[in-house]
């Protein structure tokens, strides 16, 4: 295994994700064959540092985010997690500390709305703040402060979101994504189908993580709606190898 | 690892090391048996404070009678149960007596049933039916009995005014409200529910999902819910054990359970999903 060249623009802070021959398979029992995502994956990530990952469609990008934040479980390889606690293997971390991390410190910010029946838009966004011990009424006046942020109009913030357009969902979802101040951010295509104002609200709000050290990596579709953040690429595909941070094997 | 978890593929889990909290329940290789029929196989279960753990399978997979066990209803053939009770950490309550896990129950594990005429007296008031679990934890005080009965009823977003109605003259969706107030009414460590909301209109199972979701968000209730709906799973459940003839055949985050179930029975289960 040829893993981790040295990054010659990577940053000096801290490394806070080390991934080492990350594989993904998927098992598909019905039609008794093996689908292969991705081998062999290695890079670090480090504090304050933006990865746009990049490939062809179906190369794997949504899949590795999905992976790293064990949605998907890895067939093979590490993902070492800097916690000041110590190092935590993500790809064999035990789920209640995946459970933990998650409501701590990482985040998975997606185009997808999980919908939850009868949660007002403002509660939903709301909810990380209150799990992390913020009083109620403040968690709710920082929930709309974002939701303004992202140009949600303010009739629909007690509203439910299970009834919102797609695009008022994916915003409600950015808001409640981004609320906390994570260390390590996945962001599967956060743009997609946004308009300009969410779009620029969120590139902010990114900019602003970014600069207070949060680590991320995202695929995007319109990858010059980040351009300004981005740090390093890496690109995910059989064969092809950009600035020799990963490898991956056919 | 749980040894009854046969994972097709993806690596070993670890034991947790930032989890620090002991787990609120640890059951260990509970196995019954009715005649000929193994309902239960050496199942393992492991609950942390403040986790919803959800069981799917079908029926006669054995989620139930593992449920009933939980409550200290059916005793496990072989095996150990624990629960993390101030002073009773070291205890076994499959060693119980039928007296003691009725005290037990009644103090620290709070039921729902799929049923209410299980956990309910139709004919007393609602008021009544949730006081009933205060006096046996000790209560006499009619005026205290009344004041904690409407609390509860009022945290499980009953309408309190409907307090002394009786079961009997309510929907079931109001049922199962009366029957959660009397389950928290004495904040019990663990929150056990049997299909909660099945049978329940959509509408109404939505809110009654809702009420449990604000339940565990505000007071961190833990949590152990059966249903044979990965919906009602979906969204309530931080993690998943997907039971089948008795066996857990897997086990992991809700997400990865639905998104990239490893299983054979598992993807069937998740693919049939409507």
């Amino acid at each position: 295994m040829n893993m981790h060249t040295p990054s010659t623009s990577a940053p000096l802070s801290p490394v806070v994700l080390s991934v080492e021959g990350l594989a993904k398979h998927f098992e598909m029992h019905h039609l008794r064959r093996t689908l292969f995502a991705f081998e062999n994956v290695g890079f670090d990530l480090h504090e304050g540092e933006f990865i746009l990952l990049k490939g062809e469609n179906g190369a794997g990008k949504s899949t590795l985010l999905r992976t790293l934040y064990r949605s998907y479980l890895p067939r093979a390889g590490h993902a070492f997690y800097h916690t000041k606690e110590g190092i935590i293997d993500l790809a064999v971390a035990a789920d209640v500390d995946i459970s933990l991390l998650r409501r701590r410190e990482i985040g998975f910010v997606t185009q997808f709305l999980q919908a939850r029946p009868r949660v007002a838009a403002e509660e939903l966004v709301a909810e990380p703040l209150r799990l992390a011990g913020t009083p109620y009424a403040r968690a709710i006046e920082e929930a709309r402060r974002w939701l303004a942020a992202f140009d949600v109009k303010a009739e629909l913030w007690a509203a439910y979101p299970s009834t919102f357009s797609g695009g008022e969902q994916q915003k409600v979802n950015l808001a409640r994504a981004l609320i906390l101040p994570q260390r390590l951010l996945f962001l599967d295509e956060p743009t997609a189908s946004l308009d300009r104002q969410a779009r620029h609200a969120l590139v902010a709000r990114l900019a602003e993580l970014k600069a207070a050290g949060v680590a991320m990596i995202g695929v995007f579709h319109h990858p010059d709606d980040v351009a300004e953040l981005i740090d390093r690429e890496i690109s995910l595909g059989i064969k092809a190898i950009a600035d020799g941070a990963y490898n991956v094997a056919e | 690892m749980n040894s009854s978890v046969s994972m097709t593929s993806g690596l070993e889990r670890q034991p947790p090391c930032l989890m620090l909290a002991s787990p609120i329940l640890t059951i260990r290789g509970a196995e019954k048996s009715f005649g000929d029929v193994r309902a239960l196989r050496g199942v393992d279960v492991t609950v942390y404070p403040g986790e919803v753990l959800g069981i799917v399978g079908e029926s006669g997979s054995g989620k139930s009678t593992l449920l009933r066990m939980m409550n200290l209803e059916e005793m496990s053939d072989r095996g150990t149960y624990h629960l993390d009770l101030p002073g009773r950490e070291d205890l076994d309550l499959f060693t119980l007596d039928r007296f003691s896990r009725r005290m037990l129950r009644a103090h620290h594990i709070g039921i729902v049933y799929q049923n209410p005429h299980l956990g309910l007296r139709m004919n007393n008031t609602s008021s009544g039916n949730v006081a009933e679990r205060l006096l046996m934890a000790g209560e006499r005080n009619f005026a205290v009995l009344r004041a904690k009965a409407k609390e509860s009823l009022d945290a499980s977003e009953f309408p309190t005014a409907r307090m002394d109605a009786r079961p009997s003259e309510l929907s079931g969706g109001m049922q199962q409200r009366v029957q959660l107030a009397k389950a928290i009414a004495l904040e019990p460590a663990l929150l056990l529910l049997d299909e909660p909301t099945t049978g329940l209109d959509v509408s109404v199972q939505a809110l009654v999902l809702d009420t449990l979701k604000r339940l565990q968000r505000e007071r961190q209730i833990t949590m152990v819910i059966v249903s044979h709906d990965l919906g009602v799973i979906r969204t309530m459940a931080d993690r998943v054990m997907v039971m089948r003839n008795g066996e857990v055949v897997e086990q992991g985050l809700a997400d990865q359970i639905f998104q990239d179930p490893q299983h054979e029975y598992t993807q069937q289960l998740v693919h049939a999903k409507l």
